[in-house]
C-alpha cells in the first residue's frame, strides 16, 4: 500500500491542483508543495521500513490487470529502487519550490509536474515489464508539455526533439518486450511479463529466454530504449537542447531523475535479465572488446570536451551530465561489485549534484536573464552565499575527495581498472577536463573584477537556499559516509549476475 | 436456409430499407419545413436496426441458400457501422456544410449505405461480396460529391468514381478467375477447393488474389489503391470524410477478412508475404505523406491510410489473434478517429478554417476541445495509457508472435513518424498564440458528444476487459 499511495497521491494531487479556482492560483502552489511532501514522507518511511539485509523484494503489491496477456499490477522495491525513489521524492518539493516564480498557467504546470512524479515513482516500483513500460512512457507527455509550453525561446524544437528521440528508443524496447513475453513460455497461458520471474527464467539454461542469440537482440532493443534516455553517445543530441530550453525545475528533474530511468533500466533489464546479451556486449565482440565500456568512455571524454567548449552556463552543465553518466556506464560495463556499486552510487550522486547545478544556474538566470559565462565576472563579491554553494556543487561534481562525486567515480574506476586498464586510464581524461571547465567557469563568473552591469545584483534568497540545502547536505554526507547509501543497495548489486 | 426462413434473420437489413424509403417520403411531405426532422427519423431508424441486430443476435446461420452469413463477426461489424453512421448523422446536424434543402436524400443515402455495408460484413458468396461492395461504392460517390456548389467536392466524387470503377472491375475479373477455376461462388467452397488448384496452378491463383485485393484494397485505401483517398477526404463534407474513414474502412476489412481468411488462407501461394509488404508500404506512405500537410482534414486522410496499414498487419497474419487484434483496433480507431474529426467539424464551424493555422491558440479559446483533441491525437499516435496504445499493443503482439519482426519494427517506427505530424496540431493548439483571442462557445450537446469520444479513448487504454472478452471468444464459432 505504501508504494501504491506514493505512486498515485501525486496523480490525485494533479487533479486537485487543476480544480483550484482561477483567482486563487497561489493556493495551487501550496497544495502542490504539500502534495509532494506526502511521497517524501512516505519515502522516508519506506527507508526505515526497508530491510537492507534481506535479499527479498519488499512492499510487494500484486493484482491482475490485463488477463489476456497475463499482465499484472505488480510493484515492489529492492535497495536500488528505494534509493532512487528517495531521490525522486526529495526532488518533488524542491522542484515545486524552484517553480514558485512561474506565472504562466501555474496550475497546469504544477499538475503536469505531479503527473510526471507519478510516472517516475511508478517506474522505479514497477515489477511487471508492461507496467514498467507504461510508466516509462507516462513521463514523456508531461515532459513534452513542460518543456514546450514553459521553456525558453527554442522550446518547441527542444520539446519535439526530446519526444521523438525518446519515443524512437521506447518503441524498439516495446518490440523487445513483446518478444521476451512470447519467449517466456511455449504455453500462451503461462507467458508472463513479471520481471523477477523473467530474470530467473533467463538464467535457466535451455530456456528460450536464455538463448544467447535471442538475448543479444533483446538486449539491443532494450539498450537503445534506455541509451536514448541516459543518454549514451550517439543518442545524446536531444539532451543539451532539452536542458537549455526547459525551465529550471524541469531541467532538475530531467537531469536528476529522467536520466536515471535509463541507467536503472539498464541495471534492471539488460544487466539482470539478459546476462548473455550483456556478455556479448561486454566481451563478445572480438577486437572491439568491451563495447559497453567503450561507449562509457566516449561519453566521458566527449561530454567533458563539449562542456569545456560551452559559453552557455546551462549547456555546460548539460554536457557535464553526459560526461558523468559515462561513469555509470563504465562501472556497469565492469560487471564486478566495485564497478556496479560505483555506478549506482554515481547515479545517486549525479542526481543530487546535477540537481544543485541546475538550480544554481536558475538562480543566476532569474537575476541576469542570460546564461553567458563570459558575461558575468566578479559575482563573488556581490553574492558570497551563492558563490559558496556553487563552489560546493562544482567541487562535488569535479570529484573532490570528501564530497559525494568522488566516491562514485572512484569506485567505478576501481571496478573498471581491474577489467580494462587502457579504457580506464583514457577515461581519467574526462576527470581532468571536468576539473578544468568547472574551475574555469568559477573563475569567469565569480572571480576577477565585478562586471558593472551587476552592481545591484541580489543575493540568493531564502527560498532558493531552502531548495539547495537538503542537496548540499546530502553531497557532504554521501562524500564522507557513502556507506549508508551503499548499504541500502548492496544486496541489489550482489544479486546481479556479476563476473 | 431457404429464402422464407431467412427473412426472420434478415430484419435489420429490412428495417434499414424501410427507413431509407421513409426518410425520403418524410422529406417530400415536410419539404423545407424541418431539416432536423429527417435526421431524427434516420437516427430512430438506426436505433431500430441496432435493436434488430441485437435481437437476431449471435447465431451461426447461413441465409438465402448460403449467400449471407449471420455470425458474431457480422454482428460485430454491423454494430460498428451503425454507431459510425449514427455519429455521422449527428455530425451532419452539427456541421453547417450541408445545404438544408437537400438533406432528405443525404440522410436516406447514409442509411441506405448501411445495407451495403451489412452485406459486406456478412457475405458468404463472392456475388454478394461484389454486389455489396458496389452498393457501398455507388452511394459513397454521391455522398462525397454532395457539396454541389463546391468544385473540390465534385472533383472528389469524380476521382472516386474513376478509381472505384477500375478497382471494382479488376476485382470482378479476379473473382471470375476464381469462379472459373473452382466452379463455385461460395466463399467456403472456394476455400476448400483452392489449395488443390493452387498447388498445380500457383500463378493463376496468385493473379486472382492480387486482382481481388485491388477491389478490397481500394475500399480500405491501401497502397497502391489509395490515390483517391486524400482528394476525396479533403473534398467531401467533413461528416462524410469521417464516415468513409471509419465505417467504409471497417466494412472493407470485414469483407477482406471474409474473403481472405476463408478462401485463400490455406493455399500454398505466398500472398501473405506480399500483403505484409503492402501493409508496410501503406503505413509508411500514409505517415510520410501526412508529414507536410497543412490541411487537417487531408492530414487525417493520410493518417487514416496509415492506420489502414496497421490494421492490414493483423489480417495478413491469418491468425485468430491477428483478427481479434483487428477487431479491437477498429473499436478504438472508431472512437479516436471520429473524435478527431468531430473537433475538425467544430473548429471548421466556429473558426472557419480547416488549416493547422486555424487551430492556433485553441487552448485559450476552447480549452476542453483542445484538450480532447490532444487526447485523440496522442491516442492515434499510440501513447500509453491511451486506448490507441492498447490497440497497437495487441496488433504488434500478434505480429511478433508470428515472428514477423521486420514488420513490427516498421510498424513501431511508423508510430514515431506519425507523432511528428500529430504533434504539429498539438503544438498549434497549445504553444502558438492565436490571432483571435475571442473564446469560442459550443453547444452542450456537442460537448457531451465530444465527451462520449474522450471517455472510451482514455478508458480502453486502462481497462482492458473488452479485449479479455474478445480474446476468450472461440474463433470458429465467432466466424462460422
Amino acid at each position: 500500500m505504501l508504494l501504491t499511495s506514493m505512486i498515485f497521491i501525486p496523480l490525485v494531487g494533479a487533479i486537485i491542483v487543476l480544480l483550484v479556482p482561477r483567482d486563487r492560483e497561489d493556493a495551487a502552489k501550496w497544495i502542490a508543495f504539500l502534495v509532494t511532501l506526502i511521497p517524501l514522507f512516505l519515502a522516508v518511511l519506506l527507508y526505515f521500513q526497508y530491510d537492507p539485509t534481506s535479499v527479498e523484494i519488499q512492499e510487494v503489491v500484486e493484482t491482475s490487470w490485463i488477463k489476456a496477456f497475463n499482465i499484472r499490477y505488480h510493484t515492489g522495491v529492492d535497495g536500488l529502487s528505494v534509493t532512487l525513489i528517495l531521490l525522486t521524492a526529495l526532488l518533488g518539493p524542491i522542484c515545486v519550490g524552484a517553480s514558485w516564480k512561474i506565472e504562466k498557467g501555474i496550475k497546469v504546470y504544477l499538475s503536469l509536474f505531479l503527473l510526471l512524479e507519478t510516472g517516475m515513482i511508478g517506474f522505479f516500483c514497477a515489477l511487471d515489464l508492461f507496467l514498467f513500460y507504461v510508466f516509462f512512457e507516462l513521463t514523456l507527455l508531461p515532459m513534452y508539455f513542460l518543456i514546450g509550453v514553459w521553456g525558453g525561446p527554442r522550446r518547441e524544437y527542444a520539446a519535439i526533439k526530446f519526444f521523438l528521440y525518446t519515443l524512437f528508443g521506447s518503441v524498439l524496447m516495446l518490440i523487445a518486450m513483446i518478444a521476451v513475453y512470447l519467449n517466456s513460455s511455449v504455453d500462451p497461458g503461462l507467458r508472463t511479463f513479471d520481471i523477477p520471474t523473467l530474470i530467473s527464467l533467463a538464467q535457466t539454461s535451455g530456456h528460450a529466454l536464455a538463448d544467447p542469440t535471442f538475448q543479444i537482440w533483446a538486449f539491443l532493443g532494450f539498450f537503445i530504449g534506455f541509451a536514448v534516455k541516459v543518454p549514451i553517445f550517439p543518442f545524446h543530441t536531444w539532451l543539451p537542447d532539452a536542458h537549455v530550453e526547459a525551465p529550471t525545475a524541469i531541467s532538475v528533474v530531467l537531469a536528476a531523475i529522467l536520466l536515471k530511468m535509463g541507467t536503472y533500466g539498464l541495471v534492471r533489464i539488460n544487466f539482470a535479465m539478459l546476462p548473455a546479451g550483456m556478455d556479448f556486449f561486454t566481451n563478445g565482440l572480438g577486437r572491439w572488446g568491451n563495447a559497453l565500456a567503450i561507449l562509457g568512455v566516449v561519453n566521458i571524454i566527449y561530454g567533458s570536451l563539449c562542456a569545456l567548449a560551452q559559453t552557455d552556463f546551462k549547456k555546460l552543465v548539460a554536457y557535464s551530465s553526459i560526461g558523468h553518466m559515462g561513469f555509470v556506464i563504465l562501472g556497469l560495463a565492469a560487471r564486478n561489485e566495485a564497478g556496479v556499486t560505483g555506478a549506482i552510487l554515481q547515479m545517486l550522486n549525479h542526481g543530487v549534484i546535477s540537481a544543485m547545478l541546475f538550480l544554481l544556474v536558475g538562480v543566476v538566470y532569474d537575476r541576469a536573464h542570460h546564461r553567458d559565462i563570459n558575461g558575468f565576472g566578479g559575482l563573488g563579491a556581490k553574492m558570497p552565499i551563492y558563490t559558496g554553494i556553487t563552489t560546493l556543487a562544482f567541487m562535488a561534481s569535479l570529484g573532490l575527495p570528501g564530497l559525494s562525486g568522488f566516491v562514485g567515480e572512484a569506485l567505478s574506476l576501481l571496478g573498471a581498472y581491474s577489467k580494462f586498464q587502457l579504457l580506464t586510464i583514457l577515461s581519467t581524461i574526462g576527470i581532468v577536463v571536468g576539473a578544468a571547465y568547472f574551475l574555469w567557469t568559477l573563475q569567469r563568473v565569480f572571480l576577477g573584477d565585478l562586471n558593472p552591469k551587476y552592481e545591484a545584483i541580489e543575493e540568493i534568497n531564502m527560498r532558493e537556499i531552502a531548495t539547495l540545502i537538503p542537496l548540499g547536505v546530502l553531497t557532504i554526507v554521501l562524500g564522507i559516509w557513502p556507506h549508508f547509501a551503499i548499504e541500502m543497495f548492496r544486496n541489489s548489486v550482489v544479486g546481479l549476475p556479476l563476473q | 436456409m431457404g429464402n422464407l426462413e431467412s427473412i426472420r434473420y434478415f430484419t435489420p437489413e429490412l428495417i434499414i430499407v424501410v427507413f431509407a424509403i421513409l426518410v425520403i417520403l418524410f422529406d417530400l411531405v415536410s419539404r423545407g419545413q424541418s431539416s432536423n426532422g429527417t435526421a431524427y427519423l434516420s437516427l430512430f431508424g438506426l436505433l431500430c436496426a441496432t435493436i434488430a441486430v441485437l435481437v437476431v443476435g449471435n447465431v451461426n446461420q447461413s441465409l438465402f441458400f448460403g449467400m449471407v452469413r449471420i455470425d458474431g463477426f457480422a454482428t460485430f461489424f454491423k454494430i460498428i457501422i451503425l454507431i459510425a453512421t449514427a455519429v455521422t448523422i449527428i455530425f451532419s446536424m452539427v456541421s453547417n456544410e450541408l445545404d438544408p434543402k437537400a438533406q432528405g436524400e443525404y440522410y436516406a443515402l447514409l442509411i441506405a449505405i448501411n445495407l451495403g455495408m451489412f452485406l459486406m460484413a456478412s457475405s458468404a458468396n463472392i456475388l454478394i461480396a461484389y454486389l455489396s461492395l458496389e452498393t457501398v461504392s455507388l452511394t459513397s460517390y454521391i455522398l462525397a460529391g454532395f457539396l454541389t456548389r463546391n468544385p473540390r467536392s465534385s472533383e472528389a466524387a469524380f476521382k472516386y468514381i474513376i478509381y472505384g470503377a477500375v478497382a471494382s472491375g479488376t476485382m470482378l475479373f479476379g473473382l471470375s478467375l476464381v469462379f472459373g477455376m473452382t466452379g463455385t461462388t461460395s466463399i467456403v467452397q472456394i476455400g476448400q477447393q483452392l489449395p488443390e488448384i493452387a498447388s498445380s496452378y500457383p500463378t493463376a491463383v496468385l493473379v486472382s488474389i492480387i486482382f481481388i485485393f485491388a477491389g478490397v484494397g481500394y475500399k480500405i485505401a491501401s497502397v497502391p489503391f489509395h490515390m483517391w483517398s486524400p482528394d476525396v477526404y479533403e473534398g467531401a463534407p467533413i461528416p462524410v470524410t469521417a464516415f468513409l474513414s471509419v465505417a467504409s474502412k471497417a466494412a472493407g476489412f470485414a469483407l477482406f477478412i471474409r474473403l481472405f481468411y476463408f478462401s485463400f488462407g490455406a493455399t500454398n501461394v505466398n500472398w501473405t508475404m506480399l500483403l505484409s509488404v503492402v501493409s508496410a508500404l501503406t503505413m509508411t506512405f500514409g505517415n510520410l505523406a501526412a508529414l507536410p500537410q497543412q490541411n487537417v482534414k487531408r492530414l487525417l486522410a493520410y493518417s487514416s491510410i496509415a492506420h489502414g496499414g496497421y490494421l492490414l498487419m493483423g489480417v495478413v497474419l491469418l491468425s485468430g489473434d491477428g483478427i481479434k487484434a483487428v477487431l479491437f483496433y477498429l473499436i478504438i480507431y472508431m472512437f479516436m478517429n471520429l473524435g478527431a474529426f468531430f473537433v475538425v467539424i467544430l473548429v471548421a464551424k466556429e473558426v472557419g478554417s480547416e488549416n493547422i493555422d486555424g487551430y492556433k491558440g485553441l487552448i485559450s479559446r476552447a480549452p476542453f476541445v483542445a484538450v480532447a483533441m490532444v487526447i485523440f491525437l496522442f491516442s492515434l499516435t499510440g501513447m500509453p495509457p491511451l486506448a490507441g496504445f492498447a490497440g497497437k499493443w495487441v496488433l504488434f503482439a500478434a505480429v511478433v508472435e508470428k515472428k514477423l519482426y521486420w514488420l513490427a519494427i516498421v510498424g513501431v517506427l511508423n508510430s514515431v513518424v506519425s507523432l511528428y505530424y500529430y504533434i504539429r496540431i498539438v503544438k498549434a493548439m497549445l504553444f502558438d498564440p492565436s490571432e483571435d483571442a475571442e473564446t469560442l462557445s459550443f453547444s452542450r450537446g456537442s460537448m457531451a458528444l465530444l465527451m462520449a469520444f474522450v471517455v472510451p479513448t482514455i478508458l480502453l487504454g486502462i481497462y482492458w476487459k473488452p479485449y479479455d472478452f474478445l480474446k476468450d471468444l472461440p474463433l470458429d464459432r465467432f466466424i462460422g
